[in-house]
């Protein structure tokens, strides 16, 4: 549908980038509309993961090839393999739910999904207006924090940005993780989860604790609804999100129309415009919506939400400082695994820990640990009350400095 | 199907109205409905808010400004812009809620209305669904059509909310090249939608309420109401039903531009309605448009099939809060409608009770110095150099006099040169019976032009003072009579009305009007009966 629209204004996020003196040197590619976790779903193909790829390298020079791949994970996938190959310092992605910290996982590096509102939407296409964040990926943890700290901030362009003044993010060399209180949650251990990563959960939640967190278990006991309600309130605001694109002002319009009348123009040009996971989720959402099955299903998720929302409260409450779970199941699969299960059973299952994070609006930032027995890096995730970017960023550098994740390296020839 | 008994109930059938209506309103309608029928409407107003800018983006408002030329990236949905609603559209809204008596909600909510149409960029308009800013209101209003109505009666109706919403683009269909034009101008313009109760009983009323409605706008500020720009359009939801039956199904009528298509919309529905009813069919709950040329509503095709909206909370506006804080000192970042309530002005009802009260006028009068542009002002300015209990007649003079003078040169009494202690001593010498209403209306066309005489001195120098001697009465009275004898013969025989106005005329003619009229008359009328 977008294939050839050039964005007639410039997002708030990289007018502050571009003011701050970055350079812009391109723009990566993604799942269609932010539609999936593989970056599969696109026109342009599908990205590869840089992590593991030479297993797969056939022929020789410049007419290799690969037989398969492993995925970097999406839908920012394009920008986590940018970061990851070096091509950059740092990358934007989105965070709707998981897909700034799966990628991130997939290809080791830090992936920040932020508060709500603290960077404004202003330019961000539309996922879901509720759950979407624009997304930081760095290599580092200082890293992040240069981008974040130029980029966050009140935007009266988006009525959803947080007006507060909050000062810069700062990570100092100071910082003990003695007495941090740190939850692990019972039920992120899921059905289907690697056994490295849950070993790698726990061998790094032990060097928390020895170096002076408070390491304890705790409940979130509404997690396992998340998903559920993800995929009613996902589709509704797609179906609606999407509704704008008809071909008349920019865009795809389908240039043989075969029926004479507006209507008839409308669904072709959605028809050809829109792959098949964008297509599904609007039918879906629409059904959703329909005045027959609102309270049935769009309010029910919504009390769902709340709840949600509600569980992450009572956490902090409790004395709580942040959360320390997994954040995919598993290290980057194989294309040829992945291709298994279709768009939208292989959402419901990646996104798993990282879904209900946006749900409530919190900040969380996936951060690398260690390679796997493959050689894949393994991740896992912190979350933190609204706001706490900060205690998030800093945590993560005291964990950055002790596992000391071997980030890659470009060898000379 | 039309039988021949309904054509005679519809041309001769009617029923009696009771001969004193009072004030507050009769059961029935004035229009006459055939036997056993009443007519039930209800209006939806949808105004444009004067605002500079749009509601929800900062593009300009401007009437006839070039096609497509006001159109923010958020106007044309151009992706990942969002909405930044605009303060002094709530102001508005507030204010108007408030000037109708109605509850205002602390805290409303924005949706979203989905439907496809080339002239709805985002495939959905935002609007206030589930709690919108206002609601539980009611606007009185005049009932009062001259030479239709007897007189004025007050009616009352009840407005369930007000809403703020935003408008559509518009669209152009060009058959003859087969495609559709688009502007979007329009498209996210600031409406309030005013959804009344169906408490109408018949078109003119709906009339009297668009008409009182535009008034109490246009004082406060917050519409031009210009229908026939498209500031103000009127959809009217239209039942009938026999006496003592519930509500009939309801069709609705939209894309009325004037106040007359709005009559005659409605008047036009209801005799299909009946019509349809008494030949055995039954009414569809259906969306219909009017045709100002043959007068008569049609169905619409595309509204056939019922439209579910999806509607869903609009996400990237949370919710509108407001807060009550009398204080003068209170500086708030949310709009406060203590603060708004004092920009309250005097309300065209509180004005028209006001003049009733201050001057001793009734009702029908205070409606047409409100009614008349310009009346009101000069009215009051006169009014400042004159005594409280004369009011009466000077509303009388200047509308027998002063209007049909101005509107013969086409201008209004806000235009009018002659200034106000001018006009006062005109009244001054009408009062002491010095001059009567003919001459007056001689002299103000003579100040009109430019003479800069005071009234008193051009009817000194033109000899144009009232001649009331009973004696110079009885001889013209005579003479006309005597030159007049067949006028007289016939009036003896058919005691017709028009032979009396006839010598009256001839009386007045040969007087140059100076006579005094009334007592012309009774000696006229003495003398035929001899």
């Amino acid at each position: 549908m977008l294939q050839n629209f050039i964005p007639p204004y410039t997002a708030r996020v990289v007018e502050k980038l571009i003011g701050a003196g970055a350079i812009v040197f391109g723009k990566t590619n993604m799942d269609e509309f932010g539609m999936g976790c593989g970056t599969l779903e696109s026109i342009f193909g599908p990205t590869k993961n840089v992590w593991g790829l030479e297993e797969y390298r056939i022929g020789g020079g410049e007419l290799s090839s690969f037989s398969d791949w492993r995925i970097p994970g999406g839908s920012s996938g394009g920008s986590a393999v940018a970061v990851a190959s070096g091509i950059c310092f740092a990358a934007l992605g989105s965070d709707t739910g998981g897909s700034t910290r799966n990628p991130a996982s997939y290809c080791g590096l830090i992936g920040l999904k932020p508060t709500y509102g603290l960077l404004s939407r202003h330019g961000l296409i539309p996922l879901v207006n509720s759950m979407d964040v624009p997304g930081i990926l760095t290599r580092t943890v200082d890293d992040c924090a240069t981008i974040l700290n130029v980029v966050k901030g009140f935007d009266e362009n988006d009525s959803t940005s947080f007006e507060g003044n909050l000062p810069p993010v700062q990570i100092s060399p100071h910082f003990s993780l003695k007495g941090v209180r740190i939850g692990i949650p019972d039920e992120f251990s899921c059905p289907g989860m690697d056994p490295e990563v849950i070993q790698c959960w726990k061998d790094t939640s032990d060097i928390l604790e020895k170096s002076g967190a408070c390491v304890s278990p705790m409940s979130l006991p509404h997690t396992k609804y998340s998903i559920a309600c993800y995929g009613v309130l996902n589709p509704c605001e797609v179906a609606s999100n999407m509704a704008r694109y008809d071909g008349l002002r920019y865009g795809h319009r389908t240039p043989h129309p075969k029926l004479n009348s507006t209507q008839g123009l409308y669904a072709q040009t959605r028809h050809e415009g829109f792959n098949h996971v964008v297509r599904g989720r609007i039918l879906a959402g629409n059904y959703f919506l329909l005045k027959e099955n609102y309270d049935k299903y769009f309010m029910q998720a919504l009390k769902i939400r709340r709840l949600i929302s509600m569980d992450f409260e009572k956490v902090w409450h409790s004395g709580f400082d942040l959360l320390f779970t997994p954040v995919t199941l598993s290290a980057a699969p194989t294309y040829s695994d992945f291709i298994q299960l279709d768009n939208r059973t292989q959402t419901s299952v990646q996104d798993y820990c990282t879904q209900s994070a946006n749900m409530a609006g919190i900040p969380a930032l996936s951060l690398p640990i260690k390679l796997n027995s493959k050689g894949l890096p393994l991740s896992l995730q912190l979350i933190g009350p609204m706001f706490s970017e900060p205690k998030l960023l800093n945590v993560a550098k005291c964990i950055e400095r002790i596992v000391d994740f071997p980030q890659l390296k470009s060898i000379p020839r | 199907m039309r039988t021949p008994s309904i054509l005679n109930k519809l041309k001769f059938g009617h029923y009696l109205i009771p001969k004193d209506f009072n004030l507050v309103g009769g059961i029935r309608s004035f229009i006459p409905r055939p036997e056993g029928w009443e007519s039930v409407i209800g209006i939806e107003v949808h105004a444009q808010i004067d605002t500079n800018s749009k509601l929800f983006s900062s593009s300009e408002v401007k009437y006839g400004a070039p096609v497509n030329t006001k159109v923010s990236l958020f106007d044309a949905a151009i992706p990942g812009t969002l909405p930044v609603l605009n303060r002094k559209c709530v102001e508005a809204g507030i204010l108007t809620s408030l000037a109708l008596s109605c509850q205002i909600n602390k805290v409303s909510y924005f949706d979203r209305k989905h439907y496809f149409y080339a002239d709805l960029p985002t495939g959905y308009q935002i609007t206030q669904q589930r709690k919108a800013i206002a609601y539980d209101g009611h606007c009185k209003f005049i009932v009062y059509t001259p030479g239709f109505h007897k007189k004025p009666y007050y009616s009352t109706a009840k407005i369930r909310q007000i809403q703020l919403e935003q408008d559509s683009g518009k669209s152009i269909h060009d058959l003859n090249s087969n495609r559709s034009l688009i502007d979007l101008n329009r498209a996210g313009l600031p409406l309030m939608e005013i959804v009344f109760e169906p408490d109408l009983k018949d078109g003119e009323e709906a009339a009297a309420l668009v008409k009182e409605l535009s008034d109490i706008l246009l004082s406060l500020g917050t519409c031009n109401c210009k229908m026939e720009e498209g500031s103000l359009r009127v959809d009217a939801n239209i039942s009938v039903n026999r006496h003592g039956e519930g509500l009939g199904t309801r069709t609705e009528v939209k894309n009325l531009n004037s106040v007359r298509a709005l009559v005659n919309a409605i008047e036009f529905e209801v005799r299909r309605q009946i019509q349809v009813i008494e030949a055995g069919g039954v009414i569809v709950n259906e969306t219909r448009s009017y045709d100002s040329q043959m007068k008569e509503t049609l169905p619409m095709r595309d509204k056939e099939v019922k439209q579910d909206y999806r509607f869903m909370p609009e996400p990237n506006l949370p919710p509108l809060r407001l807060v009550d804080i009398p204080d003068e000192e209170a500086d708030s970042a949310l709009v406060n409608i203590a603060q708004v309530r004092q920009r309250l002005p005097e309300l065209p009802e509180m004005k028209r009770q006001r003049l009733v009260q201050k001057f001793n006028l009734n009702i029908g009068m205070a409606i047409l110095i409100m009614n008349t542009p310009g009346f009101l002002t000069y009215f009051e300015s006169v009014m400042e150099l004159l005594p409280l209990p004369s009011g009466v007649r000077v509303a009388k003079v200047l509308h027998k006099v002063a209007i049909p003078a101005l509107s013969e040169q086409d201008i209004d009494l806000d235009s009018c040169p002659i200034p106000h202690h001018v006009f006062a001593e005109l009244y001054k010498l009408v009062e002491s019976d010095t001059l009567n209403l003919v001459k007056a209306h001689e002299v103000f066309i003579l100040l009109l032009n430019g003479d800069s005489r005071n009234p008193a001195q051009i009817v000194t120098d033109k000899v144009w003072m009232k001649v009331n001697d009973d004696e110079a009465i009885s001889t013209i009275c005579l003479q006309i009579l005597s030159e007049n004898s067949a006028v007289r013969a016939k009036y003896k025989t058919t005691k017709h009305e028009k032979h009396v106005n006839k010598l009256m005329g001839a009386v007045r003619k040969a007087t140059a009007g100076k006579y005094d009229m009334r007592k012309v008359d009774i000696c006229l009328r003495k003398f035929l009966q001899e």
